[in-house]
């Protein structure tokens, strides 16, 4: 996923690697089924990929196996949130918000049902495996469906957090979860809360508002612009929607120019999201979307993927800098 | 309150004139359907479903989803006359704010789930009988289908996950009336043979003339075979009751003009007058 370079700057910066996301949230879920019965897990032959066959295995009257059909998974899991029970359904992400966009639309959120979805493996978390398995869309199509929570976890303690918001909450929560393993951005004890970006790193040059597995690669940019004098602020903007627009205009406020970083196609994500705030309250800086572009893309790993489009360390302290160069 | 097949089919008639009224204030409705699938709402809510407004809140009460949610004229109809809430409501139906919108939203009490895109209500409601199973409660879960939308595959998504998860307090009904917008259903996708098809999913059958109160009773209220979903294929007639709706694809959401409504009402009054000499 690093670069030597990136690998040696996350070193300095004393980061420790944690486990993958889906690790976090499948040991997070299983502690809480075993004191909430009403909790389950919903799987469309995915408690592979979600890393649930343990929770299966301990709870098994809390998962239910629907099988490859996504639009019953989600049929399914609005009916048993209809009924008193908490689902988590949970199918690689992909699959989950095209093949059944419609149930997620009406079942869950104009329904109103407290039932959480679950994308797993997300954006390129499957690389070489090509557009069938990528999900760059997910965000875009769920942003603009009323009445869902989307929330995109940086590391382990986010993860954690948000799926114990998602057990808590009482409306529909989409959690979007990638397979790689990441380092802990967060000093144990740090507080979420579900629509509140956190800080990372302070500083008033430039802004990198990241979501999700490209949060770790915009601080070790940050990390780089500062050994050239640049001081970067970097955000963790984890919720997607509601969006947390005040941190978004401060950052656009106080900071000489804006840069968003998404493992999403460059539509419809959080790059877009933070424009819309930004422009409609007047803050106009050198703005950039760094995501996927609008092209078939490229074949490679999940890594191989993000450094082609410059999501890392190297591609986005340059993208800083040439903003600067540029003005 | 136990009504008797003559006061159901009394209430029907009533149930028709006001849903019909209904449509035609409103100015929009599906009223083929509606009038195809009236008789079995009406033996649902009054013979069947272990649900009323006071119950409607509790965790035990039998679930209705209507997965052919454009037929919302004809549940509006019964919720009101159960008492769900005040028939004048329905004078606002797809009016500028109401909350009576043209297909069921949880809004309304009586109401379980948002329904109106086809394909949706089996999937909801193989979670909720699930949900049923997994607690030990006994409460029942029942959908209402229409011909067109068999062709949606997520219905047999969930018909084959009823089967293997034994769902014996699931209720699948369809509305047999053969007709969707386009035409004859044979025509437009052909899904026949359709209680073949069922069974080999795994789902016990029961076919009955979905206009008969007795036969949809006994459908609706034996009790079902161990471990199985049931099927109850009800033949019905698409715009049944007013003889110039009756077998017209065209009338599926075709307003009446008030020409048109006061004919249908005569015959609807003309059916009460027939049904109370009946000794």
């Amino acid at each position: 996923m690093f670069s030597p370079a990136a690998q040696a700057m996350a070193e300095r910066l004393g980061l420790t690697l944690g486990r993958a996301n889906v690790d976090e949230f499948a040991a997070t879920l299983e502690q809480l089924g075993r004191t909430d019965p009403n909790l389950l897990v919903v799987t469309s032959d995915s408690r592979g990929s979600g890393k649930l066959a343990p929770f299966g295995q301990a709870l098994p009257r809390q998962l239910v196996e629907v099988g490859i059909a996504e639009q019953n998974l989600v049929g399914i899991t609005a009916g048993l949130a209809a009924c008193g029970k908490k689902p988590f359904g949970v199918s690689p992400s992909c699959f989950l918000t095209a093949r059944a966009l419609e149930q997620i639309k009406n079942d869950v959120c104009y329904s109103d049902v407290p039932a959480v979805l679950v994308g797993l493996s997300a954006g390129v978390s499957y690389g070489a495996l090509g557009t069938t398995h990528h999900s760059l869309h997910d965000l875009a199509v769920l942003r603009a469906i009323h009445n869902l929570a989307i929330i995109v976890p940086a590391d382990n303690l986010e993860t954690r957090e948000a799926v114990r918001f998602a057990a808590a909450a009482a409306r529909p929560v989409f959690l979007r979860l990638g397979k790689a393993p990441l380092f802990d951005l967060h000093a144990p004890g740090t507080r979420f809360a579900a629509g509140q970006a956190i800080t990372l790193r302070d500083g008033g040059e430039v802004a990198l508002i990241a979501t999700g597995e490209t949060v770790i690669h915009a601080l070790l940019a940050a990390a780089r612009l500062a050994e050239r004098g640049l001081a970067a602020r970097v955000l963790s903007l984890h919720t997607i929607k509601p969006l947390d627009t005040e941190a978004v205009l401060k950052a656009g406020r106080e900071c000489r120019a804006v840069i968003t970083v998404e493992e999403h196609l460059v539509h419809g994500g959080l790059g877009e999201a933070c424009a819309a705030v930004l422009l409609q309250a007047g803050v106009s800086k050198p703005f950039r979307i760094v995501g996927i572009p609008d092209e078939e893309t490229v074949t490679g790993s999940q890594a191989d993927i993000f450094r082609h489009y410059g999501v890392s360390m190297e591609g986005l302290s340059e993208l800083a800098v040439s903003l600067f160069t540029v003005a | 309150m136990t009504l008797s097949d003559v006061e159901l089919q009394l209430k029907a008639i009533a149930l028709r004139r006001g849903m019909l009224r209904l449509i035609v204030h409103a100015g929009a409705g599906h009223i083929g359907g509606g009038l195809s699938c009236m008789d079995i709402l009406n033996v649902l809510y009054n013979r069947v479903l272990q649900v009323s407004p006071e119950t409607f809140a509790e965790p035990e009460h039998d679930r209705y989803v209507q997965s052919k949610g454009h037929c919302v004229e004809a549940l509006y109809a019964v919720l009101a006359d159960r008492g769900f809430f005040p028939s004048s409501d329905l004078n606002t139906v797809c009016r500028y704010q109401s909350p009576y919108v043209g297909h069921p939203t949880r809004h309304i009490p009586g109401i379980e789930m948002n329904t109106g895109a086809l394909g949706h209500g089996l999937p909801i409601c193989v979670g909720m009988a699930l949900a049923g199973k997994r607690e030990g409660a006994a409460y029942r879960v029942f959908t209402l289908l229409g011909d067109g939308e068999l062709a949606e595959g997520s219905n047999w998504e969930a018909a084959l996950a009823a089967a293997h998860y034994q769902l014996d307090n699931l209720t699948a009904i369809l509305d047999h009336n053969s007709l969707q917008i386009t035409g004859p259903t044979r025509e437009v996708m052909s899904h026949e043979p359709l209680a073949d098809k069922w069974r080999a999913f795994g789902w016990s059958v029961r076919t009955v003339n979905g206009h008969d109160y007795a036969e949809l009773t006994r459908a609706l209220s034996d009790p079902p075979a161990p471990g199985q979903p049931t099927f109850v294929l009800a033949n019905t007639v698409k715009g049944k009751g007013v003889s110039f709706m009756e077998n017209l694809a065209s009338w599926h959401h075709r307003v009446p003009s008030e020409a048109e409504l006061t004919a249908a009402l005569t015959e609807l009054a003309a059916a009460e007058r027939r049904l109370r000499a009946t000794p």
